[in-house]
C-alpha cells in the first residue's frame, strides 16, 4: 500500500476499535447475562457475572431439544447445498454451451424472479406444497430451496462458466468422452471456486431461513434452529435467563461456521456483487 | 450442428436421428430438474398468486369465490396496509440511506493501513452472519433490558425511553437493528471498489492540493459507482422485504404502529385466514418492489455510464 503507519492512522485506528467495540456490545450483553441467575440479570443487566453458572444453558439445552434441532438444520442445509450445487452447476453449463431459445427464456425468468419477494409467492406455494405432499417433512423442504436456489446459483454459475474455454471440452469429445464424462471430470473441478462461493452464500441463507421453514414444518420434532427459537420465546417471553442461552445456544454454529469460513464468505461477496 | 439436426426433425419427421435423441436426452437431465424445481417452487405459485388475487379463499375450504377486483378496491381503501405501507416506505429510505453510509465511512477506515483489519472486518461483518430472527431477539433483550441499565448507568436521558413500547422508539429499534445488521455485508463490497481506485490517482490529486472530500466526491465516487448501484439494490431489498426483525423485535406493535407490509400481507393470510386478499396485497408489493428496484438500477446504472 505504500502508506506509512502515520498518527492520523493511529487514531482511525483508536476509532474503529471504539467502533469494534460498540459494535460486540449486544452480545456482551446477552452472553454475561445467559451466566448469571435471574435475579442477578434483574438486579443489573450490564454487570458482569458474580459467578459464572452454566444452569441455563443446561435447561435451555433440553427445552430445545438441541441436538435434535441442530441436525435438523444441518440435514436441511447441506442436502439443499448439496442438490442446489448439482442442479444449477449443470444447468448453468447447458445454458451456456448451448444458449437455445428455451434457455435463454429459462435464464431470463430465473434472473427477474430474483426480484419477486417470498411474501408474493408464500400463500400459493403452501397451497402447491398440501397438493404435492411437500408440507411437514425434510425432503418436501429441501426441495424448496431446490427450486429458490436455483436462480442466484444459476446465475452465479452461468458467469463463471464464460472462462472455461471450450477447447479443453472439445479435446475431451475428441478423446472419446461423453457428454455427462465431460461435465463432470472435466468442467465441475473447474467450477470450484464458484461452487465454494454457492455453497457459501445458500448455508448463510438457508440456515438462518425462518418463515419458509414456519411454513412448511408444524411436527416439533422437524424444526429448525430459527424455529425452535422462535417457539421457545414465544412460550418463555420475559424469563430472560432462559432466552438468553437459549440464544446463544442458536447463534453458535453458524458464528463457527463463519470464523472458519471467512475468507470464501468475503470473497463470494465480493465476487458475487462487484463485476470485475 | 444443432440448428442442422433441429431442422432435420422439423422438415422430416420420421428422421429422428440417435445424435438429436441424445441431445434432447442432454437437454433434459442437465436443465430439466432445475427448470423442474423452479417451475413448482417459484412459477407456478407466482402465476397462482396472480389468480387468487382476484378471488376469496380462507385457504383451507374448496370454496373459491372469484371476486374481480373487490380485493383491489378493499385494499385501496384499507387504513392499515397504507399505513404498513407508509411504515414500510419510512422504514426502507431510513434504513438504505444509514446502512450505505455507515457502510462506506467503514470501507474508508478499514481500507487504510491499520494493524487490526481482518480482525475489525470480521467484528463488523458479524451481525449479517445471523438469523434475523436471532437478532431481532438479541435485541429485543438489549432494548427492554440493557438501555434500562446503560440509562441508569450513565443517565442519558435517551436510555430511558420506553424502547419498543411506543410508535417512535419501535420504529427507531427496527432501524437500528436493520443498520447493525447490514453495515457489515455493504463495507464488504464497499471495500472491494475502493480497492479497485488507483491509488496513483489519488495521490497526484492530493499532490494538486484537492482536500480529502474534493478527492473522495471527483475521484472515489463515480469510480465506485457499480458498487453504489450493487449496493443501494441489495438494501432497497432488504428494507422493503423486512420480515424477521419486525416479527422478532414489535410483532408489528405497538398498535400496528410498526407493521411492515411483508408482515401485513403474513397476518392478512396466516391469522386473518384472507388468503384471496393476501395474495393480492402480495401481487401489488411485488409490482411497487419490481418497479423500485428497476427503477434504481436504471439511475444508478446511468451515473455509471456518465462516470
Amino acid at each position: 500500500m505504500g502508506e506509512k503507519y502515520s498518527l492520523k492512522n493511529f487514531f482511525l485506528e483508536i476509532t474503529a476499535v471504539l467502533l469494534g467495540l460498540l459494535f460486540l456490545i449486544p452480545f456482551y450483553f446477552v452472553i454475561a447475562n445467559s451466566l448469571k441467575t435471574f435475579s442477578e440479570l434483574l438486579l443489573n443487566p450490564a454487570a458482569l457475572p458474580k459467578m459464572i453458572q452454566f444452569e441455563n444453558y443446561v435447561r435451555a439445552w433440553e427445552i430445545l431439544k438441541f441436538p435434535t434441532v441442530f441436525i435438523n438444520s444441518l440435514i436441511i442445509t447441506v442436502l439443499s447445498n448439496v442438490g442446489i450445487v448439482v442442479l444449477s452447476s449443470m444447468a448453468a453449463y447447458r445454458m451456456v454451451r448451448f444458449p437455445t431459445k428455451f434457455n435463454n427464456l429459462f435464464f431470463g425468468l430465473l434472473v427477474a424472479s430474483m426480484v419477486i419477494p417470498f411474501q408474493s409467492i408464500m400463500i400459493p406455494l403452501v397451497k402447491v406444497g398440501k397438493t404435492v405432499g411437500l408440507l411437514n417433512n425434510i425432503p418436501g423442504l429441501i426441495a424448496a430451496y431446490l427450486g429458490f436456489g436455483a436462480a442466484l446459483s444459476i446465475f452465479l454459475y452461468h458467469g463463471f462458466m464464460k472462462s472455461i474455454p471450450k477447447e479443453i471440452e472439445e479435446a475431451a469429445i475428441v478423446d472419446g468422452c461423453t457428454s455427462y464424462q465431460v461435465f463432470w471430470k472435466i468442467i465441475f473441478p473447474l467450477m470450484k471456486p464458484m461452487t465454494v462461493t454457492v455453497l457459501v452464500l445458500n448455508s448463510l441463507w438457508i440456515w438462518n431461513d425462518f418463515l419458509l421453514p414456519s411454513l412448511f414444518l408444524s411436527d416439533p420434532e422437524l424444526r429448525t434452529i430459527p424455529l425452535a427459537a422462535s417457539s421457545f420465546f414465544a412460550q418463555y417471553t420475559k424469563q430472560w435467563d432462559l432466552a438468553l442461552a437459549s440464544l446463544v445456544l442458536g447463534v453458535t454454529p453458524i458464528v463457527i461456521f463463519f470464523l472458519a469460513m471467512q475468507k470464501h464468505i468475503i470473497k463470494g461477496i465480493t465476487s458475487g456483487s462487484v463485476k470485475g | 450442428m444443432e440448428l442442422k439436426q433441429k431442422f432435420a426433425l422439423e422438415t422430416d419427421g420420421k428422421k429422428v436421428t440417435s445424435k438429436s435423441v441424445s441431445t434432447f436426452i442432454q437437454q433434459l437431465v442437465f436443465v430439466g430438474p432445475a427448470a423442474l424445481f423452479f417451475t413448482i417452487i417459484v412459477l407456478i405459485p407466482f402465476g397462482m398468486g396472480m389468480y387468487y388475487s382476484f378471488t376469496e379463499w380462507n385457504g383451507v375450504s374448496n370454496q373459491i369465490k372469484w371476486v374481480g377486483l373487490d380485493n383491489f378496491i378493499q385494499i385501496f381503501n384499507d387504513e392499515g396496509f397504507k399505513d404498513s405501507f407508509w411504515f414500510t416506505v419510512r422504514f426502507t429510505v431510513t434504513s438504505v440511506i444509514l446502512t450505505n453510509v455507515l457502510g462506506f465511512v467503514l470501507s474508508l477506515i478499514l481500507t487504510r493501513a491499520l494493524k487490526l483489519t481482518n480482525v475489525l472486518r470480521t467484528v463488523f461483518f458479524l451481525p449479517n452472519v445471523i438469523a434475523g430472527l436471532l437478532l431481532g431477539f438479541i435485541w429485543q433483550f438489549i432494548f427492554i433490558k440493557g438501555f434500562e441499565a446503560i440509562g441508569n448507568l450513565t443517565g442519558i436521558e435517551l436510555f430511558n425511553l420506553p424502547w419498543l413500547g411506543t410508535a417512535q422508539t419501535g420504529f427507531w429499534a427496527i432501524v437500528i437493528v436493520s443498520v447493525w445488521q447490514g453495515a457489515g455485508y455493504l463495507m464488504i463490497i464497499y471495500i472491494a471498489a475502493l480497492n479497485n481506485v488507483p491509488k496513483e490517482l489519488m495521490e497526484a490529486a492530493e499532490i494538486d492540493g484537492a482536500s480529502y472530500w474534493q478527492v473522495l466526491k471527483n475521484i472515489v465516487a463515480p469510480m465506485i459507482m457499480p458498487a453504489v448501484t450493487v449496493c443501494l439494490f441489495l438494501s432497497i431489498s432488504w428494507s422493503f422485504k423486512m420480515f424477521d426483525l419486525n416479527f422478532a423485535l414489535t410483532k408489528g406493535g405497538p398498535f400496528n404502529s410498526t407493521k411492515s407490509v411483508a408482515l401485513d400481507i403474513y397476518v392478512e393470510a396466516f391469522q386473518n385466514n384472507r388468503y384471496g386478499l393476501g395474495t393480492a396485497k402480495a401481487l401489488i408489493f411485488f409490482l411497487i418492489v419490481a418497479a423500485v428496484t428497476s427503477l434504481q438500477v436504471w439511475v444508478t446504472k446511468r451515473k455509471e455510464i456518465e462516470a
